[in-house]
């Protein structure tokens, strides 16, 4: 059913957005520059986990195929990894951390505000829970955006290069294929446009805040929804994977 | 396992065994007042409960459905099918006020209502969340993040007491 093929597809790509996103900022567990911000980072990061957890349960069920969440976060190589090239950046500095999570924690809450009112139940149950979580993403990651930007003179130069560094990879975030072009037309995928044009306001907003200037738009990296990704994905999944590569099917 | 035994309680008292069960992360509540368990239904001698987590990564989820299998499992019921629910959302409204006075006195100031932000930026919460030690106003958030994703870590700039507000959601 190419319906449903075009579902399974979407469902990896949403996922996996969610699983990398937790899994880079887990990295920063015991790391975080105070006490508070570990705790924060992490807290997000189990956010991000418990979302993937549901969609790969979900996939599992459609798919029906004997596999499990596990399955996919675990037993997967790069090129079957449809996330967003932003989410497997690497953590670098607190600057580095705090903008790529501004600009995807930006991207997803308008995502997930569109996306609950798909025609899909569980896409609409989904959004409609995880929303209340990214509101709280978003206005970390905003406000440590402005602290920066509008802080000292260093960490103003340093937050500004880590947006500088990552806007190629925003474009791709809002990237469709025919498949999800299906899905849009179907009520089942919100409109990437209006995103864009909600996400672009609050980035103005967070900016003009923070006195920061917002890039211009050049060449944009692309590819996910191909699985084609930048050579850190595989780092991170040999770390991610590592447990049960080695062990399969080691369970607590 | 098929478990032959037929199920002789009623709705009301399979609802008044689970209220017995703590909230493995804030044990003076129990899970029914946390508003978690949204339906629970008795159909050819199999209990189902309807489970709708807080947050969507909080690992207490694990833990509560292992209880529920465990504390029926004492009154004799085996049969049991849990399901998660995911809509509606979980939110904060669903405690009970007899639940939030009891988080207070636990330590934990207890979410206030209609607080939930219409806009999300900048908006880091009510305005005043009341100190649960002396009771002053005169408290700041220190970070948006608890022990656990379902709360707040505040301070008191009176007493000095830091302590952990259950956010909104």
């Amino acid at each position: 059913m190419i319906e449903n093929d075009n579902l399974i597809h979407y469902l990896f790509r949403l996922g996996d957005n969610s699983l990398i996103l937790g899994q880079r900022l887990a990295e920063w567990c015991s790391k975080g520059p105070t006490l508070e911000e570990d705790v924060a980072l992490t807290n997000i990061s189990l956010d991000n986990f418990g979302q993937a957890r549901m969609i790969f349960s979900h996939l599992a069920e459609i798919e029906n195929n004997g596999k499990t969440e596990d399955d996919y976060a675990f037993k997967r190589n790069e090129r079957e990894f449809y996330n967003a090239l932003i989410v497997e950046r690497p953590n670098g500095h607190f600057g580095d951390t705090i903008a790529r999570s501004f600009l995807f924690d930006a991207f997803q809450y308008h995502f997930y505000k569109e996306l609950a009112k798909s025609n899909n139940e569980f896409l609409a149950a989904l959004a409609a829970k995880s929303v209340k979580e990214v509101q709280y993403h978003v206005r970390h990651s905003g406000e440590w955006v402005v602290r920066l930007g509008d802080g000292t003179e260093e960490s103003k130069e340093k937050i500004q290069e880590s947006i500088d560094d990552l806007w190629e990879y925003t474009g791709d975030m809002f990237v469709t294929d025919t498949k999800i072009d299906e899905l849009v037309k179907a009520g089942i995928a919100p409109d990437y446009k209006l995103i864009k044009e909600n996400w672009t306001k609050t980035v103005e907003e967070v900016f003009y805040r923070a006195t920061l200037k917002k890039p211009e738009d050049g060449y944009m990296q692309n590819g996910s929804l191909d699985g084609r990704h930048s050579e850190f994905l595989g780092h991170l999944l040999g770390d991610m994977q590592y447990l049960q590569r080695a062990y399969p099917d080691a369970e607590w | 396992m098929e478990d032959n035994t037929e199920i002789k309680h009623t709705v009301d008292e399979i609802w008044a065994i689970l209220d017995t069960i703590p909230d493995p992360e804030v044990p003076a509540i129990s899970i029914v007042e946390l508003g978690v368990i949204r339906k629970v239904k008795i159909e050819n001698n199999v209990v189902t409960v309807n489970i709708t987590p807080t947050y969507s990564g909080c690992p207490a989820t694990e833990r509560f459905k292992q209880d529920i299998r465990d504390f029926l499992k004492i009154e004799g019921i085996e049969n049991i099918e849990l399901i998660m629910q995911y809509s509606p959302a979980w939110t904060t409204n669903w405690l009970t006020d007899e639940a939030k006075e009891k988080l207070r006195i636990y330590g934990i100031a207890p979410p206030i209502d209609g607080t939930e932000d219409k806009g999300f930026l900048f908006q880091s919460g009510p305005k005043v969340v009341p100190c649960v030690k002396c009771n002053s106003d005169d408290t700041e958030v220190t970070s948006q993040f608890g022990s656990t994703a379902c709360k707040a870590l505040y301070k008191c700039n009176n007493c000095l007491e830091p302590f952990e507000y259950f956010k909104c959601i």
